[in-house]
């Protein structure tokens, strides 16, 4: 069916659009955009007047537990959760049960998402073998069924010449390599940022360090070979100094943060909270403003939820014992939206970092509202004010360290290939 | 007589300094008690007190055992040994098996850090940490600080400097945030990599160079128990290095003040920390420690009871 999306404000960066102007759906792609579109016969209209119309949103760093870990959350309520927040699609992270390593569990999730889910998913496979850190996955295969990254997200490649030769494999097949950039060694047994707060908590530490010195490997691993990576989850000033120094040089490196990294500080650990629980840990002040710089000045490319569901036995228990990671498709909207009021970004570049940045890092031909683009699209209401409420989120769990937290601006609606699988 | 208004004492960082002198000023009636031939008071009568101890301990175990009898409550040691922990029971469930046994008081010693407040949020009986992981051990700051009054008359101005693994003691912190409260002046001392970060902003707090520096005019030197098995081998080469920048000994103990005192949470190793000589010497308050730990533990199962003294 026909669908007519009128009087709305549509940004999108990928054309450099600002505009009041409606958007003619039809077949699942974008068929007419422009000023006074008549809906044909049959056609469904929204009226998306006072709601921002941009490229569907894209979450490039998810986990949705499915398969294997379907208590925490599964490809149904993940999908429904990020069609709430926004999102058109996601990508999810290779830590399932079994891993995302070979065709049969990638396939599986692009099959059920297709036939069940609420938005379009990709899946990132591993780089190495059931996460193991030793055995390069068979990227090939992965790619050819649909895998649109590998990365062994969750934990570090700890190996230098392992990583220096998935980069290298990697490219040949031209998939893109995410890492997660944590020195293992100097995390230890730490459960919180290194700093006054760890200290006063008489919790064991995280050196900002730890992230520094693996992003920087990363980086001359990446400058050496010649070939891409994309750093996941950025969350320290020294990450951000070292990625702008390699972007600088040439090299073919790009990054995400996450909401609670410029949203956030360790201080939120306070009264042992394990909904601020995550890796990497939250930091401190001037990391906060690192990050807002690194997103300001372009260093860092892409917002992305690192959306971690865990089940509330996992949670509710001691510090030391509680899992980390929080959810974040449904907070990331109203929370990125924010630096768009602080003065942090433009509405724009906005919408660039949460769509088309994400689709154009990993090539995923979306992240554009022109005629005959794929008709992705996500309606934003910037004024509505809503409290965050465990049992109104879709998300089977409910680890958020927002709950009861006000919240200013969602999506109104979320189309995802021409169906609207989303509305207020 | 001001009054005590917490359920739970689990840190010392949460109470004022009214609280903490009525602590310490309790302890101070409660040592009558220990003096008398019969050691008993029935002031807690009626009550229950579970000593959950999910980590080792003998002395502080023992003491407050040892607290609560004298005080005529009906005392339950559990250790994780005969506990349902090794059943792979989380400490919630334990904890409301406990609960529905109707205790009064749960004593806790637990290796995470803020597990008490994990606990005080789940059940309705009043909570004492008997030490949580590298957080506080608040009767142990109790504790120093009545040894500390015993010799000087007052805290208030006292320069105490306290050496060895910082980052990982308990004790330090709760000394840290009970006597900079009363006015002590904190003098820190020990290699880098045992110092956490920030711990100058804690309160009137100094992070010195050298124990030298730490001892100079020091009316009280607190020795910490340094754990090879917890200090590993990133953060410092052994014990016979360690001893030889931060043990005490009679010659650096002569750059504190002439009457200075000695102290040491206990466990000691002989040799590393102190040398012997200094921890059989004169100036040693170890033992009275020991014994003041009796009176206060008394004083905080008393309060947190929401009793008054007769």
């Amino acid at each position: 069916m026909d669908l007519l999306i009128k009087n709305g404000r549509v940004i999108d960066p990928s054309q450099n659009l600002d505009d009041t102007l409606d958007i003619l759906v039809a077949n699942g792609l974008i068929k007419e955009i422009g000023k006074g579109v008549t809906a044909p016969v049959g056609a469904e209209t929204i009226d998306a007047g006072g709601s921002y119309v941009v490229p569907g949103l894209i979450d490039m760093h998810v986990h949705l537990r499915d398969p294997g870990l379907e208590y925490k959350e599964d490809i149904i309520s993940g999908t429904k959760a990020a069609a709430a927040g926004g999102f058109t699609s996601i990508c999810c992270m290779p830590n399932t049960k079994p891993v995302i390593d070979n065709k049969a569990v990638a396939s599986y999730i692009i099959n059920k998402a297709k036939a069940e889910g609420f938005c379009n998913v990709f899946p990132v496979g591993s780089i190495t073998y059931g996460l193991s850190g030793d055995r390069m996955s068979e990227m090939g295969e992965l790619k050819e069924s649909g895998c649109v990254a590998v990365s062994d997200d969750g934990k570090p490649v700890k190996n230098s010449e392992m990583m220096m030769r998935a980069l290298q494999y990697a490219a040949g097949i031209g998939i893109m390599v995410i890492s997660h950039a944590e020195e293992i060694e100097l995390v230890g047994e730490g459960v919180m940022n290194e700093g006054f707060t760890s200290t006063e908590l008489g919790l064991k530490g995280i050196p900002r360090v730890a992230e520094d010195v693996a992003t920087a490997r990363e980086t001359l691993l990446a400058e050496y070979t010649g070939t891409s990576i994309h750093i996941a989850h950025v969350s320290t000033k020294g990450a951000v100094r070292i990625i702008r120094e390699a972007k600088a040089r040439g090299v073919k490196v790009t990054c995400e943060t996450a909401p609670h990294y410029f949203t956030l500080t360790d201080d939120a650990v306070r009264g042992y909270n394990t909904n601020a629980k995550m890796n990497p840990p939250l930091r401190e002040i001037d990391d906060v403003a690192a990050i807002k710089e690194g997103l300001k000045d372009g260093t860092i490319d892409a917002i992305a939820t690192d959306h971690a569901p865990h089940h509330l036995d996992e949670k509710d228990v001691e510090f030391n014992v509680a899992m980390n990671g929080i959810i974040g498709l449904e907070t990331s909207l109203p929370l990125s939206l924010k630096l768009v009021e602080e003065g942090v970004l433009t509405l724009n570049q906005l919408i660039d970092k949460m769509s088309c940045k994400p689709s154009e890092i990993l090539g995923l031909n979306r992240g554009s509202l022109e005629i005959g683009a794929i008709a992705d699209i996500t309606l934003i209401d910037p004024n509505i004010g809503w409290i965050v409420e465990a049992d109104a989120l879709c998300s089977k769990s409910k680890n958020s360290p927002w709950l009861g937290t006000q919240m200013k601006g969602g999506a109104a609606a979320t189309i995802v290939d021409g169906k609207l699988m989303y509305k207020r | 007589m001001a009054e005590f208004k917490h359920k739970h004492i689990i840190a010392l960082r949460d109470l004022s300094k009214e609280d903490i002198e009525l602590l310490i000023s309790t302890a101070e009636n409660m040592r009558d008690i220990n003096c008398r031939d019969i050691k008993k008071v029935p002031t807690l009568r009626g009550k229950t007190v579970i000593n959950l101890f999910y980590e080792a301990s003998t002395r502080t175990r023992t003491s407050f055992e040892i607290a609560g009898k004298r005080l005529s409550a009906d005392t339950v040691n559990i250790t994780t040994a005969s506990s349902s922990a090794t059943k792979g029971e989380t400490l919630a469930d334990t904890a409301l098996n406990l609960l529905a046994m109707k205790p009064d008081i749960i004593v806790m010693r637990h290796a995470v850090s803020g597990a008490h407040y994990f606990l005080a949020n789940k059940i309705n009986c009043s909570i004492i940490n008997a030490g949580d992981g590298a957080h506080e051990h608040p009767s142990q700051g109790l504790l120093d600080m009545l040894t500390m009054k015993d010799r000087f008359g007052r805290l208030d101005g006292l320069k105490v400097a306290i050496v060895g693994d910082i980052t990982h003691s308990r004790v330090a912190r709760s000394n840290i945030q009970g006597l900079t409260k009363l006015g002590s002046k904190v003098y820190l001392a020990g290699p880098p990599t045992m110092m956490p970060p920030g711990v100058e902003k804690l309160g009137d707090v100094t992070v010195c160079g050298t124990m030298n520096e730490a001892l100079q005019d020091a009316d009280v030197v607190m020795m910490l128990r340094i754990q090879q098995e917890r200090q590993g081998k990133t953060l410092m080469p052994n014990a016979r290095e360690y001893s030889r920048y931060f043990g005490l000994n009679p010659t650096n103990i002569k750059l504190a003040k002439p009457n200075a005192i000695v102290m040491h949470p206990g466990p000691i190793n002989r040799g590393v920390e102190m040398s012997s000589s200094m921890v059989d010497g004169d100036q040693s308050c170890i033992l009275k420690q020991v014994e003041n730990g009796v009176a206060v533990r008394m004083a905080m199962l008393y309060h947190v009871c929401g009793g008054e003294l007769e």
